[in-house]
């Protein structure tokens, strides 16, 4: 017998004093091989910032793999987190320090391009947002990627992908609505 | 091969679990007028579906050394009590197949008894309590439960439209055990007179709001201390076990 799923409700916008972490940021730690900053800014449909979101990020390790049972390809060690969390501050930025993580197989024989899911929560969203940021130093992979691949317009694609930075930086802006308005998907 | 692409061999598909997609007539729609805060925070567009694979159905495991000793307790984080009614809040995490989910991360967090929250942005003129902090976290145990002891959080108004008032609320968060279980939602008190008022409960589909109802259950009660309320949590279920296939088998 199945059971009617519990309905989401809006983050609202005291969260803080609950669900941020000191090192909620830090998927890695500072002195990680490899280590950037990935971040950016949450806007709205009128381009101000949106200072009371929660961006989620969950990714695999270096090498392409989750420490999580469900992974079939088996155990890893290394206790690497894969998980980040960040409050926007009053200009709405967000950021958090990982590591590029590996490509991925597919069910269907296929490989997804090196990748971040992403959950955006916010007063005002009734809803969890999900979206993804691709790496632009693969072009070669995300021309391969079958998410991204599903996508028509190569502008709307393209929203997807991370932006150089400066040394070791990326920048992702999560724009809720509007022109530019970031893709986001239904899971 | 590479160990990154392992699990591709002919012959050994990578088999993941499926989860199911979002049942309609569950969650709120994002673009939800009645709460003005929606208005310029909601996509335009439509969403592009993203089928499950490996990054959607596994999710952090969180919570080992992060729970401390009175993290489920918000009464006893401060060298007094907070004032207030006194309550225990306990129920289940389960999936939609009615299984439980253990080892989960469950975050809670809430108005004290005045209606006010601890944070800087709260500008209702309700007193802090100094005993009060009003977040809360644990894990859930091998069947699925969380216990929280805490006060009723107060009603307070907010400047949605012309004296709006929030019924009493705790916010909850969830991971479950996959990135496509993830939920933040909010906990309610049966009977709140406010309900027809909020358009944040509103915004619910009508026949799944009682869903966010917790309900009074006197076997929780522990008498002449505190009051006892139930609510079970249920994250998105597993599609059914797919059958084997014969090349799988090969």
């Amino acid at each position: 017998m199945t059971h009617p799923p519990t309905p989401s409700q809006t983050i609202g916008p005291f969260f803080a004093v609950g669900i941020c972490w000191p090192d909620g940021p830090d998927v890695v730690g500072e002195d990680t091989p490899g280590a950037r900053r990935i971040g950016g800014r949450v806007l709205d449909g009128a381009g101000d910032p949106v200072p009371d979101a929660l961006v989620e990020t969950w990714q695999a390790d270096p090498q392409g793999r989750f420490a999580h049972p469900d992974d079939p390809r088996g155990p890893v060690s290394g206790g690497f987190r894969g998980f980040g969390r960040c409050p926007t501050d009053a200009q709405g930025r967000w950021a958090v320090r990982t590591v590029k993580p590996g490509p991925l197989p597919t069910p269907d024989a296929g490989t997804e391009a090196p990748h971040l899911d992403v959950s955006v929560f916010a007063r005002g969203l009734l809803h969890r947002l999900v979206t993804r940021i691709y790496f632009p130093d693969e072009p070669d992979a995300n021309a391969a990627d079958p998410l991204l691949a599903s996508i028509a317009d190569p502008q709307v694609r393209a929203r997807l992908v991370a932006v150089p930075d400066g040394d070791d930086r990326l920048r992702f802006d999560i724009r809720l609505q509007g022109d530019q308005e970031t893709p986001f998907l239904a899971i | 091969m590479s160990d990154t692409l392992k699990g591709r061999q002919p012959g050994s598909r990578l088999r993941l679990p499926g989860y199911r997609p979002e049942e309609p007539g569950t969650h709120p729609p994002l673009d939800h007028p009645d709460y003005r805060s929606t208005r310029l925070r909601h996509p335009s567009q439509p969403l592009v579906p993203l089928p499950h694979r490996l990054t959607e159905v596994t999710g952090p495991l969180l919570g080992e050394g992060r729970v401390g000793e009175t993290d489920h307790d918000l009464t006893a984080q401060h060298p007094g009590e907070p004032l207030g009614e006194r309550i225990i809040v306990t129920g289940r995490v389960l999936d939609g197949d009615g299984r439980p989910i253990p080892g989960t991360l469950v975050e809670v967090w809430q108005a004290n008894a005045g209606g006010r929250y601890r944070h800087d942005g709260d500008r209702h003129p309700a007193p802090l309590d100094p005993n009060f902090s009003g977040a809360g976290r644990c894990l859930t145990d091998a069947e699925g439960h969380f216990r929280f002891v805490t006060v009723k959080p107060g009603a307070y108004p907010w400047k949605n439209h012309p004296n709006a008032w929030r019924p009493a609320h705790i916010h909850f968060s969830l991971f479950g055990r996959a990135f496509t279980q993830r939920l933040i939602t909010q906990m309610y008190f049966p009977g709140d007179p406010l309900f027809p008022f909020d358009p944040i409960l509103g915004s619910v589909p009508e026949a799944a709001r009682e869903r966010l109802v917790s309900r009074l259950d006197m076997d929780l009660t522990t008498p002449e201390w505190a009051l006892g309320y139930r609510w079970d949590i249920v994250l998105r279920g597993r599609r059914a076990t797919p059958l084997e296939d014969e090349e799988d088998d090969a």
